[in-house]
């Protein structure tokens, strides 16, 4: 369970996040949706600590993770993170950027660190492409890569920062596809996206943001037919 | 032409014993040089008291020049400390001090050429910093700076020559004693240039082998 109380966060005098509390039910779905600058990106990395709140609390499985900053590689471990610009370590294979954590953080021996990483590359559709370097990788490739890379952690919850804000069209079609796959399989995911479409066919609720605030966690039909708030039914009616 | 080698040969052994304390020197101020480096490059990242010592240390290492920090160190100092050491283990202390500075600097610039996103990418796979430091930083860090790092140490090599001055019998000392014993100067500094071009071929040569090596695109 992912709880945000009273979180705002201030970059020296801009206020990126006012007040968001939110709490994650498990398993299910969310879109963070809004324009740019709502503070989208930021309220996702405040999840796992990689942006720290300048007041409120972060809690994952009833653990506080600013008070009780020695727990914290262990919850960042439950929970996997998509970034838009896919940083895979750039030294290492597709196959060893897979093994790499599971190694390092979940202690396994080498081979069943091989075992499970050629698991989840072939669950992305890339077991041809174990032993390539991430600049040998298409960006679909290198989302898949990384997709595969949290998902081998077997997280409780993934984050997802704009996953395909860096790719062309169809790249975006694969990275999606691969997404929807992973779809009420057990996990909480939490995907900020531009992509409405897409959104509104994976997303349980839609969490829409504006000016550092959430105005609204709408069940996604709901969202899209009847929004609640003035500025979110503006925002859909200018993505038409 | 007044060029005559036929004196120069019999002291062919001298050279031999130059070149093994030359290379002792160098071999051994690298290595202290690069345990120092990668020490002062990962402590310039830490909080401020261990920063600004380490800024310190650059600082005056990087500011001031090496044959006055030798002569400082092996002159200077017993007069204060009382503690006489010997010339091997003043120079190597300076050298390995000096190139640990400048290698502090190099290190530090690979690290930050490493992009953030890969870092907060472990960060959030839960991977500890240290395990960070060690696999994801040094590694392309160091293939970033490896041309750097191999000037670095040919300039170590070239510069252990002034520790003649002091009268660490180096390849250079032992020259010099040649030319004065035998009156003849183009020969044996000829040879000793040689020397050092061949010393430092060889350490480029294996520069371009350890490239090649740490590449990977």
């Amino acid at each position: 369970m992912i709880k945000l109380i009273h979180v705002s966060k201030k970059f020296k005098e801009t206020v990126v996040l006012k007040n968001v509390s939110i709490e994650f039910e498990p398993e299910k779905t969310y879109a963070i949706i809004g324009s740019s600058g709502a503070g989208k990106s930021t309220l996702l990395r405040c999840i796992n600590l990689l942006e720290i709140p300048t007041t409120g609390s972060v809690i994952v499985d009833d653990i506080d993770l600013i008070k009780d900053k020695a727990k914290l590689s262990t919850v960042r471990e439950k929970i996997g993170m998509v970034f838009q610009n896919f940083n895979l370590f750039a030294h290492m294979t597709a196959l060893h950027n897979v093994m790499f954590a599971l190694i390092k953080v979940k202690k396994l021996s080498n081979e069943e660190a091989q075992i499970q990483a050629i698991k989840y590359l072939t669950e992305v559709g890339l077991q041809n492409r174990l032993n390539n370097y991430p600049h040998q990788l298409s960006g679909g490739e290198k989302q898949r890569v990384a997709i595969a890379r949290a998902l081998a952690m077997k997280p409780i919850a993934m984050l997802f920062d704009e996953p395909t804000s860096a790719l062309d069209p169809e790249m975006t079609q694969e990275v999606l596809k691969v997404i929807k796959k992973l779809n009420h399989i057990g996990m909480t995911n939490i995907i900020v996206t531009h992509e409405i479409k897409f959104a509104q066919e994976v997303a349980d609720y839609i969490i829409f943001m504006d000016n550092a605030e959430i105005l609204e966690v709408t069940p996604t039909q709901l969202f899209f037919s009847q929004p609640k708030s003035q500025r979110a039914a503006e925002f859909l009616f200018n993505m038409i | 032409m007044n060029i005559n080698f036929d004196k120069i040969w019999p002291y062919l052994p001298q050279f031999g014993q130059g070149v093994l304390v030359t290379l002792q020197l160098a071999a051994l101020s690298a290595i202290g040089g690069t345990i120092l480096g990668f020490a002062l490059s990962l402590g310039g990242r830490q909080g401020s008291p261990v920063k600004w010592l380490v800024k310190g240390f650059v600082d005056f290492f990087r500011g001031t020049p090496l044959l006055i920090q030798l002569a400082f160190f092996h002159f200077g100092l017993p007069q204060i400390t009382g503690w006489i050491p010997d010339l091997m283990t003043s120079t190597l202390i300076v050298f390995s001090c000096n190139s640990g500075a400048y290698l502090s600097e190099i290190l530090r610039a690979g690290i930050e050429s490493i992009d953030k996103g890969q870092i907060e990418a472990a960060h959030a796979l839960g991977v500890k910093s240290f395990d960070i430091t060690i696999n994801i930083i040094l590694p392309q860090a160091l293939r970033n700076v490896l041309p750097a790092i191999m000037n670095e140490f040919i300039t170590l090599v070239k510069e252990t020559s002034v520790v003649s001055i002091i009268g660490l019998s180096d390849v250079m000392r032992k020259t010099s004693l040649i030319a004065s014993a035998t009156y003849r100067y183009f020969e044996p500094y000829l040879i000793t240039m040689i020397i050092y071009l061949t010393l430092n071929i060889i350490l480029s040569f294996i520069g371009k082998k350890l490239e090649k090596a740490l590449r990977y695109d």
